[in-house]
């Protein structure tokens, strides 16, 4: 990657909303290179996506995030892969990622219950047949999400003026 | 009780700052933004902190030589040596104070008898000008005009030098306009410091935020200055660490011993905790070219581009800061002084701008707008200062 996507990517993490006139501005190059920039880097798979990141404690909606731990019976061709695909599947589940260490997969999954995710262990996810074992973690308070930190009070206690 | 009678006559003859009522209006009005900020956003960089509570956790709380640490005055050179080009040594021609603003106290009050007269380029910093006062020196302002890109020019200097002069502040890169000096201009006002036998107090506070491509010179690094220039320089804007309250002095050590003294019984030295702090922010740089640092700078350097824009976008003039973390557009344009402009603006938009006048004169007409915010904030601010501009345009 080249200096100026890494500084566009960055500014895009942070507000994927800035305009391709700002974000020209901001690194002191021109709208059109910008939007090349941005279209290579999506036809090239690098940005996947521009999303929102919600609190959701504050829209007042009912909702159980938690993180499974998975144990798995690698395949003979395929290792993890195909049992990746699968679980990626799921509506429900948010991410999936290999893990070195106890535990082969982690999953992070969204359900509106805490009935709703223990459905989704018990009944879809410990079906499977290479699944050997799970332990599910429920996420009780979420202080950082999407490099964001959430709800906390770390205004800076900056004086107003300082000449 | 009378106290006036009390007050010595130079505190009672320091000039209150103007623009203190104008503040404190701002500062109880809790839905107002403020672009008003002159200490950057970023926190310390977490070893710095993490060294100055390992420093307390171990008791090492007790006093410094006066001189500060030795090893932070050494890790101090290193620093100036590697990233300035110019080499002090570390056993007397440091002096760890605390903040900047000390030093600049202490060189003024180590240089000035009563009556010697004092060159300070003029938009810029508060407290030089008292401080001069406060010997019983004379400031005498020099006037930096926007076409010459608030730069102070030789010949300007050498009309302003008289059979008094005795030192020339050099506050660059510099506060409110975020002017610089470069090699060239350095060379020339050098030219005119030694043929007059000047003393330069240079006042690099800003030297790390600086945004072209070969970053900071230092008039100690121009031929034959380095033994007439005291240089000023600190942790808190480079590394976020302003109420650390940790700066330096550097200058050749028969410079060195006067302001010691002075240090020595005023002072003692500075915060031990800070000075361990400090050291860790020097030495943790040094490892990896002052990462932290950079990365600050070009954050800054974003929103300095934006802003910039945005103030130009909206017709006001505005020359292209290459320094500190300030833009200094003239109002002029809009029929309006600095200070009228501001008062109106947080009048009618809630948002909190420097007047230039705070700064002198030479700023009537420009206001001091800060950048270390995020680009989110001043984005709002921005959004709301071009309604104003607007507004005050389709009225004339």
């Amino acid at each position: 990657m080249t200096e100026l996507e890494r500084k566009i990517i960055t500014l895009l993490q942070d507000n994927s909303r800035l305009s391709f006139d700002d974000i020209a501005v901001m690194t002191g190059s021109n709208k059109q290179t910008i939007e090349s920039c941005v279209q290579s880097l999506q036809a090239k798979g690098i940005i996947v996506k521009y999303t929102t990141v919600v609190n959701v404690e504050k829209t007042g909606d009912e909702f159980v995030d938690a993180l499974i731990e998975v144990k798995v019976t690698p395949q003979a061709r395929s290792g993890f892969d195909s049992i990746a695909e699968e679980i990626v599947n799921f509506p429900e589940v948010k991410s999936v990622y290999l893990m070195s260490g106890t535990f082969d997969l982690a999953i992070t999954i969204e359900g509106k219950t805490v009935r709703d995710v223990s459905l989704f262990v018990s009944e879809r996810l410990s079906t499977l047949d290479c699944v050997t074992g799970t332990a599910t973690h429920f996420i009780m308070k979420k202080y950082k999400e999407g490099g964001v930190a959430l709800d906390l009070s770390n205004e800076k206690k900056r004086l107003p003026f300082s000449e | 009780m009378d106290y006036s009678k009390y007050i010595s006559k130079k505190a009672g003859n320091i000039a209150p700052s103007g623009i203190r009522k104008f503040f404190d209006i701002v500062a109880k009005c809790p839905d107002a933004i403020s672009l008003g900020v002159g200490e950057p956003d970023f926190d310390t960089p977490w070893e710095s902190r993490e060294s100055a509570i390992r420093a307390i956790r171990k008791g090492y709380t007790q006093y410094t030589s006066n001189y500060g640490l030795l090893s932070l005055r050494k890790a101090i050179s290193n620093y100036y040596l590697t990233r300035y080009g110019i080499e002090y040594n570390a056993e007397n021609e440091i002096i760890v104070t605390v903040g900047a603003s000390e030093g600049i106290d202490l060189a003024l009050r180590a240089l000035i008898d009563p009556e010697d007269e004092v060159l300070i380029p003029s938009p810029s910093y508060v407290s030089y000008q008292p401080c001069v006062t406060l010997t019983g020196g004379v400031p005498v302002a020099i006037d930096c005009k926007q076409e010459n890109l608030f730069r102070v020019k030789a010949q300007d200097i050498l009309k302003a030098i008289t059979p008094k002069t005795k030192v020339l502040i050099l506050p660059y890169p510099n506060n409110p306009s975020g002017a610089i000096l470069e090699q060239d201009d350095l060379i020339e006002i050098a030219k005119v410091c030694i043929d007059n036998d000047l003393i330069v107090i240079s006042d690099e506070i800003y030297s790390e935020l600086t945004y072209t491509k070969q970053g900071h010179v230092s008039i100690a690094s121009i031929q034959q200055m380095k033994e007439r220039t005291i240089v000023i320089n600190g942790f808190s804007k480079a590394f976020a660490m302003t109420g650390w309250r940790l700066g330096y002095l550097l200058a050749p050590k028969e410079l060195i011993t006067p302001m010691y003294k002075i240090h020595q019984y005023a002072i003692m030295c500075a915060p031990t905790p800070s000075q361990y702090a400090g050291l860790s922010a020097l030495e943790e740089g040094l490892k990896d070219n002052f990462s932290v640092v950079v990365d600050m700078k070009n954050q800054y350097d974003l929103r300095r581009r934006f802003v910039l824009n945005s103030l130009i976008d909206m017709g006001l003039e505005c020359f292209e800061p290459q320094g500190a973390f300030y833009v200094f557009p003239s109002v002029k344009c809009l029929g309006l002084t600095g200070e009228e402009f501001a008062n109106k603006l947080f009048e009618s938009k809630k948002v909190a701008v420097v007047p230039g006048n705070a700064f002198g004169e030479s700023g009537k007409y420009n206001v001091r707008i800060s950048y270390a915010y995020s680009i989110k904030s001043l984005t709002i601010a921005l959004e709301k200062i071009k309604e104003f501009v607007l507004e005050i345009k389709s009225n004339k």
